[in-house]
């Protein structure tokens, strides 16, 4: 059997008395789309943050590609192609998008102690931050400062950051959060595009958009995985709808 | 014996007084987020009160409670008039507003009392030595620093964590918007509290005021001991404030009268007399980079995330 | 962009006079004026390194003023010990500060904000206190440095107007390095990491170790400002270090324009006047500066490069 891109085994992570990770273990092959989905405070946030090296696990493991990350800070996995968006946009506000993109491209081009040389001028660095803009569809936004952008456009520009590192894996939380019909429309059609590349894990609260992209999902309530298969079969899962559905019940009984 | 003993009280004492300027510093900053380097111009103004009001009551007590007094209103009227318009602007806009402040009261010092320092003797039954152990005696003064100060300690502890106003300096230190959400007039609140860091920062002051000469400037070197008790102790935390404050204290003092010996039995008299002030002066100092080294967010942060 | 601004009008018409001052100087008669704008231009240097740092990156030192200290005290001890050529002198004075820095640095940057203010500060303070007890290099009366550094008559220090040009070059040439290190890849990860850190490093840089370099960048210029202070005055006390000399140094970042290349120059420029013209009208000048500054943090956003490119655009 081929190691898949990314192993999550048995994590777990408490806060005080409450169990926010419970025992999750995951697995997303290579060239696969994997969502996780969950109801609100099922622990989505905290498992991404565990997987992005934000949040140390109390016990458990994560591997990318056969190697363990499990302790390893952010930028380090970032190196070993790990990228990510955030769910709640976090770019450079002063820098213009094409800065934000090359930065990017930046920390992967060879040592960045350079203190002399205008980076601004470095052809490679420039023509990977515009090929990635123009993957999102924001060539001609590229000197325009963040602040200046539109929301439905830093999302954009998140996953065009994403890109210009060239991750192995690419980690989505929430990547339609805020955006409008039309604007969700175009990053699921921007995803299908680029689920072609690049292995994704995508953390999203808009079910559609879920069950249109995923080849696999994976249901966390209250920290743990309830069910994890393709999209058909979570559609079909009692568990999954009693989660969904039942949400009331299912937090009296947690009570 | 006997100077160990001495030594040991005065470093609890010094701790103490410590804490009451850090405690106000503290208070403030966790509360309205507000870095106020001013806070020992406070310190002085509580000194200089203090030595004017005796000398003008000629009574030592009525002198020192009328400065209590003052700083409490300079303080509320500081709030009022400035530094209310620094909350939520940037830390470094508080540096530089309240360094302007702290030039500010120096000159208004060297021009009302003039430059030269003052002094505030202490009253006859203050300054007679008390037998604490058999055979050892301390003066009654700095015996008298250290019951008030601890009782100052003990209702601060009482009056943060038992009394409803307490609650809400504590709900707003975790959670400002709740409070202004619950009707509670923060406005006020941040007055109040402003007004008894003052306060506290004023009775450091006039409690030093007869140790020390009374002299522009003198807030500033025990400030910065109590940002580096502030970092020891942990930002935002009174208890943290407190033992650290103790420590920072006795370290400093013990430092200072052994150091000098320990050091010349381990290095020719030449060295150690050469070393020894640079070395007992630097050993908070030290003690604060240890603290970084191991515990970044100091030994008792307020709320550990 | 080669548009015409206020603000480079102002800086290149600001520049002109510096360099044409000594002419001034020389045709009025005028020596205070020089002397005057040579400790200017010496503070004007560290008020840039220290906009290095907060400026560009976003650490707020409030202990920069120890640097002044360290390499003027390299030059005072190392002149008092007879080893009088600036060629030795100026690097132990850069080496001496550039690790100072990088010690306080390490340690300083493991925490953040407001920590971050207090323990640079703290540790300053403990660098004027160790002045304070070299009983041996003159404890708190500071030691008086008898012979200006020799640079083997290339240049003579003790010449008026030399020296006010090799301090002018000191400026412009570090102000050079500033703008070069900006722009470079070094200069786009530090600014980064000051407009949203945990974005850089999840894009893979490791924070600290950028912005340790650059803290001890920005500190072995301030210890070449240190070594001219020293020069200049002939003097070297635990005073340079006070903290309120590392307030200052603040002030005229701020005043003149945090993150601008220039704008710590005219800051240092605009506040040591001030202090000039307002000790002239009264003894008690600071009782003036003090609510100004207030006054400038209140209402003066951006600095006076802030107002200027208001101007322009108003």
């Amino acid at each position: 059997m081929a190691e898949p891109l990314l192993r999550v085994e048995k994590l777990v992570r408490r806060f005080g008395g409450i169990i926010a990770t419970d025992n999750v273990s995951l697995e997303v092959a290579s060239g696969e789309l994997h969502a996780i989905i969950g109801p609100n405070g099922a622990g989505k946030t905290t498992l991404i943050s565990q997987l992005t090296g934000h949040l140390a696990p109390h016990s458990g493991s994560v591997s990318l590609a056969g190697r363990d990350i499990t302790y390893l800070p952010a930028y380090r996995r970032c190196a070993l192609g790990l990228a990510r968006s955030f769910q709640i946009t976090s770019l450079l506000l002063d820098f213009t998008a094409a800065d934000n993109v090359a930065l990017a491209a930046q920390a992967h081009a060879g040592t960045s102690f350079r203190f002399f040389a205008n980076a601004r001028k470095e052809k490679d660095l420039r023509d990977a931050a515009h090929a990635a803009l123009d993957r999102v569809g924001l060539a001609h936004r590229a000197d325009v400062l963040v602040s200046k952008l539109s929301h439905g456009e830093r999302r954009q520009i998140e996953l065009a950051v994403a890109l210009a590192s060239r991750p192995k894996l690419l980690l989505l939380d929430e990547p339609m959060a805020g955006l409008g019909v039309t604007e969700s429309q175009g990053m699921v059609k921007l995803l299908q595009e680029l689920r072609k590349e690049v292995s994704i894990v995508l953390v999203e609260h808009d079910m559609p958009a879920v069950f249109a992209l995923a080849d696999r999902i994976s249901v966390l309530v209250y920290g743990r995985v309830i069910a994890s298969g393709d999209p058909d079969s979570i559609r079909a899962n009692e568990d999954v709808k009693r989660a969904y559905l039942g949400d009331q019940h299912v937090v009296t009984h947690h009570g | 014996m006997l100077l160990v003993v001495e030594q040991f009280l005065n470093g609890l004492q010094f701790g103490l007084l410590l804490f009451l300027l850090a405690a106000g510093l503290t208070l403030v900053f966790g509360i309205m987020d507000l870095v106020n380097l001013a806070h020992g111009s406070l310190y002085m103004m509580g000194a200089y009160f203090a030595a004017t009001f005796a000398a003008w009551t000629g009574s030592f007590l009525a002198g020192a409670l009328m400065a209590l007094g003052a700083t409490l209103v300079l303080g509320i009227v500081l709030e009022m008039s400035a530094l209310r318009h620094l909350y939520g602007r940037d830390h470094l806009d508080h540096v530089l507003a309240t360094f302007g402040l702290i030039l500010f009261f120096n000159e208004a010092v060297r021009l009302i009392w003039g430059p030269a320092g003052l002094a505030l003797p202490l009253p006859a039954w203050l300054t007679v030595p008390v037998p604490i152990l058999p055979g050892i005696h301390y003066p009654a003064y700095r015996l008298a620093i250290i019951i008030v100060a601890l009782l100052v300690a003990l209702l601060l502890y009482l009056g943060v964590m038992r009394t409803r106003i307490g609650m809400l300096i504590r709900a707003g230190a975790s959670n400002r918007e709740m409070i202004g959400a619950l009707g509670i007039n923060i406005k006020l609140l941040y007055t109040l509290v402003f007004g008894l860091g003052a306060a506290l920062a004023g009775l450091a002051g006039l409690m030093q005021a007869p140790i020390l000469t009374v002299q522009i400037g003198m807030g500033e070197n025990i400030l910065i001991l109590a940002f580096v008790i502030i970092v020891i102790g942990g930002i935002g935390s009174i208890r943290g404030a407190f033992l650290a404050a103790i420590f920072v204290g006795m370290i400093d003092t013990l430092g200072r009268a052994f150091l000098p010996n320990l050091l010349r039995q381990v290095l020719s008299g030449a060295a150690a007399s050469t070393a020894a002030p640079a070395l007992s002066s630097m050993l908070i100092y030290l003690l604060m980079a240890i603290v970084l080294v191991v515990r970044p967010e100091g030994l008792f942060p307020a709320n550990r995330r | 962009m080669k548009s015409f601004t206020v603000s480079k009008a102002v800086t290149a018409l600001m520049l002109a006079g510096l360099v044409l001052l000594p002419l001034y100087s020389q045709a009025s008669g005028n020596i205070f004026i020089l002397t005057l704008f040579t400790r200017i231009i010496i503070l004007a240097l560290a008020a840039a390194s220290l906009n290095l740092i907060m400026g560009f990156g976003g650490m707020m030192s409030f202990g920069h003023a120890a640097y002044l200290g360290i390499g003027g005290y390299a030059v005072g001890m190392l002149a008092q010990e007879g080893v009088g050529s600036g060629w030795i002198q100026f690097p132990v004075a850069l080496a001496a500060s550039a690790i100072y820095a990088l010690v306080i640095g390490a340690l300083s940057l493991r925490t953040r904000g407001v920590y971050f203010i207090m323990i640079t500060l703290a540790f300053a303070q403990m660098a004027y206190y160790v002045a304070s007890g070299l009983a041996r290099y003159g404890g708190d009366d500071g030691l008086t440095v008898y012979k200006r550094s020799d640079f083997s008559g290339l240049i003579n220090l003790s010449n008026r107007t030399q020296f006010y040009y090799l301090c002018l070059a000191c400026l412009l040439g570090v102000i050079f390095l500033i703008w070069r290190i900006v722009n470079s890849r070094f200069g786009l990860v530090v600014q980064g990491l000051r407009s949203n850190e945990q974005r850089m490093q999840a894009i893979g840089f490791p924070a600290k170790r950028y912005q340790l370099v650059c803290f001890v960048i920005s500190g072995t210029m301030c210890g070449l400002a240190g070594a001219l202070l020293a020069n200049n005055t002939d003097f070297v006390s635990p005073a340079v270090m006070y903290w309120t000399r590392s307030g200052d140094l603040m002030v005229m970042v701020i005043l003149g324009g945090m993150g601008t290349l220039f704008g710590p120059v005219m800051g240092a420029v605009v506040f040591l006047l001030l202090e000039e013209f307002l000790s002239q009208i009264t003894e008690y000048w600071a009782l003036i500066m003090g609510p100004l500054l207030l006054l400038i943090v209140l209402f003066g956003r951006g600095g006076i490069m802030g107002m200027l490119g208001r101007a322009n655009r108003g």
